[in-house]
């Protein structure tokens, strides 16, 4: 089927206006948030209704068509590519919450939903929906699902996987599956848990139902100062010890502190070397006792200015910083490199000093922000995208961090996903037979490979040759590989 | 250092060349759950001396061990060190293993309110049925680097591998605990049970029986005397005997249950579902989500999955005559094709715990 009859079979129950295939119309689907990525579809087709996906897919599951869906294209690892002689199914368009029930403490919605709009929709009722990406304020739910996604309050209330209860979902196939259910939990195999996360590679989900939570009653937050990283690393450590999860737990370094400061005025001491921020929820009196549990535990870890939030503008302050912290890198740098890396807590100032050296071995400067409750670094490698050579190198650096949170027994990735930007390192999180698993998984739903193919999970000659690659930096890794 | 189980990995060759089925077992605490008459002619793979824990770090929040090693032993390590399994799982008998506990994806009282076990799963290192060792997931709290296999193995009653070693993410245990009891009807006792899932309270467990409600407040004690403050109700003394019957079902409701000429289904449902209208007792859990009935024997399992179903869940058989009602909610003919295709992926010989899910594979 050439792209001419395709349009056509797609015209014939879609408005023209839904059917793009002109470049200038395809344009803006190039890329994702991970723009050094760019591929124009053959095809971008918009559709409103269940019933118009499930026809679409079988217009491509006949023509073995590669289809890949997008949300609102916010995402940081190039999931969302599209694919050159595929059609690419933004989901934007169905966009309607269907149904709030404040009763059950749930919320049915289309994928193409933004993550806010479901918490400014529940507040009416007291509630909301607690993962809360950075970027809440444009991405879409079913992106979400897709990637699992975290945000700065995972520690005390989970991710997306946690956070959902019931799945609509068509098969390439043409199967309808209904996952998981209005119950706490559905008979067979936990498909709700495959599902997140997996990228858009088993299946299109068309309906989510998410879990939401009363609102607390008290929030407050902490901006603690150190002289030393370590010393802040060791507080997070000292904090959860003494049995308390806090709501939220951010760290900053002393260039994230520097640029951010410069950008939003956030109230942050310069003098630091790295800025903790810990957020306190709950009943009144409870918030209450936390503080001081957490501002003892502090100062007796050697913070050098601890200081409360004093009322709400403040406290929005004060994370106005942390959750500028991408853009100030943009600021203070033509283009930065956004890395997702996550280690076990302990190994936190081992990596970053070897994040600083290989800083200093590529020329390159690099910001740091932590989801320090749960392990999820965020290094920003500042580079220019003008000068020959720098895309290489900043790759390359993000790359050999990658590498040294899996040697820390972290992953390769918290919450961004693997997309098409990690597929390298996948081969050295996985060997051989866990990768076959990951593909035979694939082809249990998705049999003709059809759904975001060369995403997520490598090809087993890609790391076939990706290991030859470090065998001549002197590190033979997958020795179990044939090599051709 | 335990060697790696050899054993395992020949059984699992040799079941494969003998097309002989195998039979996984840790502690047997649960060996009642699931159709497990479907297996009663397969070999024995015993996983309970795979034991140990290999790693726990407190600070970190993550615990791993080895398939085999008893829940009472690990939760024991985690009271020492002021944290807990907030699922709460269920043991049945003190041979559980935590393996079983992984493997059944069954959770406790808690669990309407942290989360179930599958909630807490980080990692998995498994055997698949082609005798390979395979590891997924990690000892972090965030990860999504390929697909969640490790939550794909909780509660696949280890039709899909054996599991060898899991981490699992814990928390700290609560500094104060408290409960509550109402006398109540059921519409009066489902209305408290909403209140507590709709308002900020921290609540832990919930469970309705007999015209009486009980709930658990569990946090901060100035969260607990709050909340109590808030929502009334007399305090009880004896409340870790009363959760704990709850939890391993030893409550007399659970043991009439389980006694001959007895039923005892599992109804999964809506929270917000009115109160069931089926023969029988019920015991309310987990904010209305969970409702436990007892019934006779022959008490027709159609009218009470067609219950179930209404009411957006499913019913599952967990005590009864296993032999001619299916223990599982039936699938739908698109879930069953997925689920006989990864299966077919995992265990291509039909090795491992074949039926004990359902028939079809």
């Amino acid at each position: 089927m050439n792209s001419n009859q395709l349009i056509e079979s797609f015209r014939k129950f879609l408005p023209a206006e839904a059917v793009l295939h002109a470049a200038e119309d395809l344009r803006p689907y190039e890329c994702d948030a991970l723009s050094a990525y760019r591929q124009l579809p053959m095809i971008a087709v918009l559709p409103r209704t269940e019933a118009e996906i499930a026809a679409i897919l079988q217009i491509c599951h006949t023509g073995h068509i590669p289809v890949v869906a997008r949300g609102s294209g916010t995402g940081l690892s190039g999931g969302a590519l599209p694919h050159a002689e595929g059609v690419l199914l933004p989901l934007a368009r169905l966009n309607r919450i269907l149904e709030i029930d404040p009763a059950a403490c749930t919320a049915r919605v289309q994928p193409g939903v933004r993550n806010l709009a479901i918490s400014e929709a529940a507040a009416h009722y007291g509630m909301y929906y607690a993962p809360d990406p950075s970027s809440q304020i444009a991405c879409s739910i079913g992106g979400n699902v897709a990637e699992n996604s975290g945000g700065v309050h995972c520690l005390k209330y989970g991710l997306t996987v946690h956070n959902i209860l019931r799945l609509r979902v068509l098969t390439i196939e043409g199967d309808l599956l209904e996952i998981g259910a209005d119950a706490l939990d559905s008979p067979g195999f936990d498909l709700l848990a495959l599902m997140t996360g997996s990228e858009g590679m088993l299946g299109i989900v068309t309906e989510i139902t998410v879990k939401l939570l009363p609102k607390p009653e008290t929030v407050k937050l902490i901006m603690a100062t150190f002289d030393d990283i370590k010393k802040a690393g060791e507080a997070v450590a000292s904090i959860i010890q003494a049995g308390i999860i806090p709501a939220g737990m951010e760290m900053m370094d002393k260039i994230t502190i520097h640029a951010v400061e410069d950008f939003v005025h956030a109230g942050y001491d310069l003098e630091g070397a790295a800025i903790l921020l810990c957020e306190s929820d709950g009943m009144a009196a409870e918030v209450d006792d936390e503080i001081e549990r957490v501002c003892a535990i502090l100062q007796a870890s050697g913070a050098t200015r601890i200081s409360l939030a004093q009322d709400e503008a403040e406290r929005q302050r004060f994370w106005a910083g942390r959750k500028a912290a991408f853009p100030a890198a943009g600021r203070v740098s033509p283009d930065y490199y956004c890395m997702d890396g996550t280690i076990p807590r302990k190994h936190l100032a081992h990596v970053l000093e070897q994040i600083e050296q290989l800083s200093a071995e590529y020329g390159l400067r690099c910001m740091n922000v932590f989801h320090a409750g749960d392990g999820n670094l965020h290094p920003l490698i500042l580079y220019d995208a003008n000068q020959p050579g720098e895309l290489e190198k900043a790759e390359a650096f993000g790359a050999r961090i990658l590498e040294i949170c899996i040697e820390a027994g972290g992953s390769l990735t918290g919450e961004h996903g693997v997309g098409i930007e990690k597929l390298n390192q996948m081969c050295l999180q996985f060997n051989d037979a866990e990768r076959s698993r990951f593909h035979a998984i694939k082809a249990a739903f998705d049999p003709q490979l059809l759904l975001n193919p060369g995403k997520a999970i490598p090809e087993l000659h890609r790391c076939a040759e990706f290991g030859a690659m470090h065998v001549h930096r002197g590190a033979e890794r997958f020795p179990e590989i044939p090599r051709f | 250092m335990q060697i790696l189980p050899e054993h395992l990995i020949n059984a699992i060759n040799a079941a494969t060349e003998n097309k002989q089925p195998l039979r996984i077992r840790g502690g047997g605490s649960k060996d009642f759950y699931g159709n497990s008459q479907a297996l009663q002619h397969a070999s024995l793979l015993d996983t309970s001396t795979w034991q140990g824990v290999v790693d726990y770090e407190p600070s970190e929040l993550v615990i791993t061990a080895r398939a085999g090693t008893p829940l009472v032993e690990l939760e024991k390590l985690l009271h020492d060190h002021g944290q807990m399994l907030a699922f709460e799982p269920p043991y049945f008998s003190a041979s559980a293993t935590l393996g079983g506990c992984v493997a059944t994806g069954l959770s406790g009282p808690r669990r309407a309110y942290t989360g179930a076990v599958r909630d807490y799963v980080l990692g998995t290192q498994l055997l698949d049925g082609q005798g390979s060792i395979l590891s997924f997931g990690g000892r972090v709290m965030k990860n999504v680097a390929g697909y969640d296999v490790s939550r794909l193995m909780t509660g696949a009653m280890g039709t899909l591998g054996v599991l060898l070693e899991i981490s699992l993410k814990v928390l700290p245990k609560p500094a104060a605990d408290r409960t509550l009891c109402f006398q109540a009807s059921t519409p009066e006792a489902m209305a408290i049970m909403r209140r507590c899932a709709t308002e900020p309270l921290p609540v832990s467990a919930t469970c309705f029986h007999d015209d009486q409600l009980y709930v658990r407040l569990s946090g901060a004690e100035s969260a607990v005397q709050t909340a109590h403050a808030r929502l009334g109700g007399d305090e009880i003394k004896d409340k870790d005997d009363f959760w704990e019957s709850v939890r391993n079902h030893t409550h007399l409701f659970f043991q009439e249950g389980s006694a001959a000429g007895k039923a005892l289904w599992r109804l999964s449902i809506k929270p917000t579902t009115p109160p069931l209208s089926l023969p029988g007792k019920q015991l309310i859990e987990w904010g209305g989500a969970l409702r436990w009935l007892v019934t006779d024997e022959d008490a027709d399992a159609a009218v009470i999955r067609t219950h179930a179903a209404d009411a957006g869940g499913h019913a599952t058989l967990f005590h009864g005559d296993k032999t001619t009602i299916p223990v599982f909610h039936p699938l739908s003919p698109a879930l069953l094709k997925i689920h006989q295709r990864l299966k077919q992926q995992f265990d291509p010989a039909g090795i491992l715990n074949p039926q004990r899910m359902y028939t079809e594979f």
